[in-house]
């Protein structure tokens, strides 16, 4: 093949994946376009492994063209040892060189496992506000436990205040994914997982589920609206003062499979509600009779 | 009312599907129609009975399962062009050509064929045809075995396409998640056919580990101990080893989620006591080995490969078998990756996390002693190694992409995203697909006599290197800009839609090498005459596969080789040593319809267990056991090929006295 040719074949790629790479930087990457701490940490973590992962891509590539070029059977004037397969110092180095990359990497990776648990709660001044979640068919119920209301597929929260998730699943297993500020966490029946995030900038981010959950999932959008801290009282006082109510009987109806739910919000919920979505999957003697039918 | 007992769950709606389906079910009994007129026309049915379908030689074996798996990839390539039709429609108010339901069951099936029909199919399909030349033995351990093998896997594929006709699939992914997956939010039949057809052809796969295990442990050459296998034969067996211990994984696992689903079990429901975590820790504990079982293989051909076209013997054996035994046991040990965001704690993810990075190790070991293989080499760049130049240049992107994702916190921003989706991709398409053509266009003129045509196979290389990079870097991307897997729609405003479309256009690209692929092998065939192959050596190879005359005698070897080196064939073309004409009467197996007997069980028992049609599952059940019962007390299984044969076919082939 001809040097021209080949270097029209490998131009082609590139200018390609650069014309991708163009195009995202001028469109809203949203796990690079990060809006909280944890996702922060976690966009850096990430650009971190993939500059780590150049180590051993760079000299692949290099060692890939070089030798395809210098050892093709037509270049008569490299060397040809055709028994030259085996050499104890060259194999130490690439039994070496990917362990110690790897080494620096799971130092990293034990380390932010730790410092980026979805469970450990954020440090801060501030008053944290808990917030349950739960996903149902398919929508996302949010409930502020601390001020007996609810929202559905739609939450404000104050601008650098911790929040602490406590997630649940009424419904199949859904994933819960905020890209813009932080990572996701599975949500599942029976079971309350946990997610801390803090917010650093206003906006309103989007937010779904990104683990399939059936015939509605692709609609389990919700957003997160983060305001300034007079924006989120004010938001608390007008729910407050709407209609709806949330008790077992309304919550009956809201968790009947519905699609492509516009948020809206409830004035009122009964403190028990999501201690007894969770309750409705173990085993009480109760729950135990419904299931064997007696 | 009695009609209605006797069919179970089976009634007139079970037939009624949207346009879409009906097209693909015309599509496919057109097919079998055709087929069959052919046959009829060419008076060909007693041949395709008796010389193929009832045989027990593992080359044509071999041969079936690639036509089998590769129609299965033509299938479940047109499911993923349908899939990013749909995303690349599906924005705003247009809400595509799919509905979500059937949408969720076309990725389903998508990624169930691919897997287990596909891959598999090729990977067992290449195994047959190379490993018991390569090791220069005559058949595998148990022919017959490999025939039942065979015939399981064709049940389950059938099982699996019958849902498109009959019924419907599951839409609950590919390895359907619990309590998606209960009878709750799944109340049709579509699970029951991913169980069973995964069931069926799962025990198939077991056997043909078995198989192959024994194969290689006992019927090698003599002399070729352990240590001088080709080291495709070694890959092969730390892929089957892996086969025999994860297997049995699933079909338990699939086994209590039927129980959950026929008798109201509570294994894995939510509520009850069950517990779905439970099946994702199983599912995984093996559908992780399932990716080393794939991979493992390929990188065996590419070994061939690599020191064939460079000639030169393969750089660092000893480091290449470590590598390989070091990934079989690590793979068992990191299933937890796969479901990082389930809130383990910091400590279990920390640990699956660098577990995870331990096996880039050795598979970095293994491209570095791919490169200084061809270092002071004299490569010629035929269509197998284009495949591998591909394959180490998109291999390698997708390798550091699953290191990443092994770090949990990055996990949890990437974990179900398209950047996920890319990553196996890059890992099962451009590692194993890649990996299994280079080895079918590698071989083909072992098992054909017939060389294949440079041009088309260079043609159909390039577009599928070029094809993935069209289809899978905009995934990437997308996975980058929060766009999850296995949406059927989405936003405007999330900017997604030209990605999508550039990588439809991908598919489309793939396509096309799939095409030149078919072409490349249809238009070789066509012109066998001046591509026979009559050396039966045509690379100027290093194994024992080309010793022997092309294509295979059904025998393999009129003499079996005794092995003195590692690349023996090529140690002997060196040292002009010549054979030791100890011609001796042959014994080979007789061809048996039995294997395909019980496939027919093997569907009626899946069949009947899928639509609660009890009377049809224990005649298919009573089938099985009765024909190998029936198998197991005939004496007369074998028939015997005289030496004088043998030296007339050698003479033939080596000429007079050699």
């Amino acid at each position: 093949m001809k040097l021209t040719r080949v270097l029209f074949l490998v131009s082609l790629p590139i200018i390609f994946i650069a014309s991708i790479i163009f195009y995202v930087s001028h469109q809203n990457a949203q796990v690079f376009n990060t809006a909280g701490t944890i996702a922060k940490d976690e966009k850096n973590l990430i650009l971190f492994s993939m500059f780590l992962s150049l180590f051993v891509l760079v000299p692949v590539y290099l060692m890939l063209i070089l030798f395809s070029v210098k050892y093709r059977a037509s270049n008569k004037s490299s060397k040809y040892s055709p028994n030259f397969s085996h050499s104890r110092t060259v194999e130490s180095i690439w039994w070496t060189i990917p362990t110690i990359l790897i080494v620096i990497l799971s130092v990293v990776t034990w380390r932010s496992s730790h410092q980026l648990d979805p469970y450990k709660k954020i440090d801060s001044n501030v008053k944290p506000i808990n917030i349950q979640v739960v996903a149902l068919d398919w929508k996302w119920l949010f409930i502020y436990p601390d001020k007996s209301i609810a929202s559905i597929n739609s939450i404000n929260i104050p601008i650098n205040t911790p929040i602490n998730f406590e997630l649940t699943s009424d419904a199949p297993m859904n994933s819960f994914w905020v890209p813009q500020l932080s990572g996701q966490i599975y949500t599942m029946p029976g079971m309350s997982t946990k997610l801390s995030i803090l917010s650093d900038k206003k906006g309103s981010y989007s937010g779904r589920s990104a683990n399939i959950s059936g015939r509605g999932f692709a609609g389990m959008l919700f957003s997160v609206n983060v305001v300034s801290n007079s924006e989120y009282n004010n938001w608390i006082k007008s729910t407050k003062s709407s209609t709806k109510v949330l008790n077992d009987r309304s919550y009956e109806t809201l968790s009947k499979p519905t699609e492509n739910v516009q948020p809206f919000t409830y004035s009122f919920v009964s403190a028990d509600l999501y201690k007894n979505i969770l309750g409705k999957y173990t085993l009480s003697d109760n729950n135990m009779s419904k299931v064997m039918g007696m | 009312m009695m009609l209605a007992n006797l069919l179970g769950l089976l009634n007139v709606d079970s037939f009624r599907h949207d346009i879409i389906q009906n097209v693909g079910v015309g599509i496919m009994t057109l097919s079998i129609f055709f087929a069959s007129l052919a046959l009829t026309y060419f008076r060909k049915w007693k041949w395709l009975f008796g010389e193929w379908l009832s045989s027990l030689d593992h080359k044509k074996i071999g041969v079936m399962y690639i036509i089998v798996a590769v129609l299965m990839l033509s299938k479940a390539g047109f499911d993923a062009l349908l899939m990013r039709t749909q995303q690349s429609l599906s924005v705003g108010n247009n809400h595509g050509i799919l509905a979500s339901q059937h949408y969720q069951q076309i990725f389903s099936s998508h990624g169930t064929t691919m897997i287990f029909f596909a891959a598999m199919g090729l990977m067992f399909g290449i195994i047959n045809l190379a490993v018991p030349i390569l090791i220069g033995t005559r058949d595998v351990a148990f022919p017959w075995l490999n025939s039942v093998s065979f015939w399981l896997f064709v049940s389950g594929m059938i099982l699996l396409n019958t849902s498109l006709a009959i019924g419907d699939f599951s839409g609950a992914g590919w390895l359907a998640y619990p309590p998606l997956s209960e009878l709750q939010f799944s109340p049709t039949v579509g699970v029951d056919y991913w169980i069973w057809s995964l069931q069926i052809a799962g025990v198939g796969s077991l056997l043909s580990g078995i198989n192959f295990i024994v194969t290689i442990l006992k019927k090698r050459a003599i002399g070729m101990n352990l240590m001088k296998m080709p080291m495709f034969v070694w890959s092969v067996l730390g892929s089957m080893t892996l086969v025999v211990f994860a297997f049995p994984v699933l079909t338990a696992t699939i086994t209590l989620l039927y129980l959950d689903r026929l008798l109201g079990a509570h294994f894995f429901t939510a509520g009850g006591g069950g517990n779905p975590m439970m099946y994702v820790n199983l599912i995984w504990a093996w559908g992780h080995p399932e990716v080393y079982i794939l991979i493992l293989p390929a990188f065996g051909i590419f070994s061939e490969i690599v020191a064939t076209f460079s000639k030169k013997k393969l750089f660092g054996y000893t480091s290449m078998v470590w590598a390989i035994w070091a990934i079989v046991i690590l793979s068992f040990t990191v299933w937890l990756h796969h479901f990082f965001t389930m809130g383990a704690g910091a400590d279990v993810n920390g640990f699956f996390g660098i577990m995870t990075m331990i096996i880039a190790i050795p598979t970095g070991v293994k491209i570095f002693n791919w490169l200084f293989t061809m270092f002071r080499g004299k490569i010629t760049f035929s269509a197998p190694m284009i495949w591998f130049v591909g394959f180490i240049l998109l291999f390698s992107i997708g390798g550091v992409a699953g290191v990443l994702l092994a770090v949990p916190p990055a996990d949890f921003q990437l974990h179900n995203s398209l950047f996920l989706v890319a990553h196996f991709h890059s890992m099962i398409v451009s590692g194993v697909l890649f990996g299994y053509f280079a080895g079918i266009v590698y071989w083909f003129p072992k098992f054909s006599g017939i060389k294949l045509n440079e041009r088309l196979g260079k043609i159909a290389a390039y577009f599928w290197i070029l094809g993935f990079i069209v289809a899978f870097v905009p995934l990437y991307a997308l996975g980058i800009m929060g766009a999850t897997r296995r949406m059927d729609h989405y936003s405007p405003s999330m900017g997604w839609q030209p990605l999508f479309i550039v990588a439809g256009v991908g598919v489309l690209i793939i396509g096309l090498g799939l095409l030149s692929l078919v072409l490349q092998v249809l238009y070789s065939i066509y012109k066998h005459i001046e591509n026979r192959d009559r050396t039966g050596d045509p690379y100027d190879g290093r194994t024992l596969e080309w010793s022997i005359p092309s294509p295979a005698p059904s025998y393999n070897f009129s003499i079996l080789p005794i092995v003195k080196k590692t690349d023996d064939f090529w140690e002997a073309k060196q040292e002009k040593r010549s054979r030791d004409l100890a011609y001796k009467d042959i014994s080979l197996p007789k061809n048996s319809y039995i294997g395909l007997i019980v496939s027919a069980g093997a569907f009626a028992l899946g069949f009947g267990a899928v639509w609660h049609i009890l009377w049809l599952s224990i005649i298919g059940l009573l089938v099985i056991v009765v024909s190998v019962i029936v198998r197991t007390l005939d004496e007369d299984t074998e028939y015997t090929i005289s030496k004088e044969k043998l030296i007339l076919d050698d003479i033939q082939f080596y000429g007079e006295g050699k």
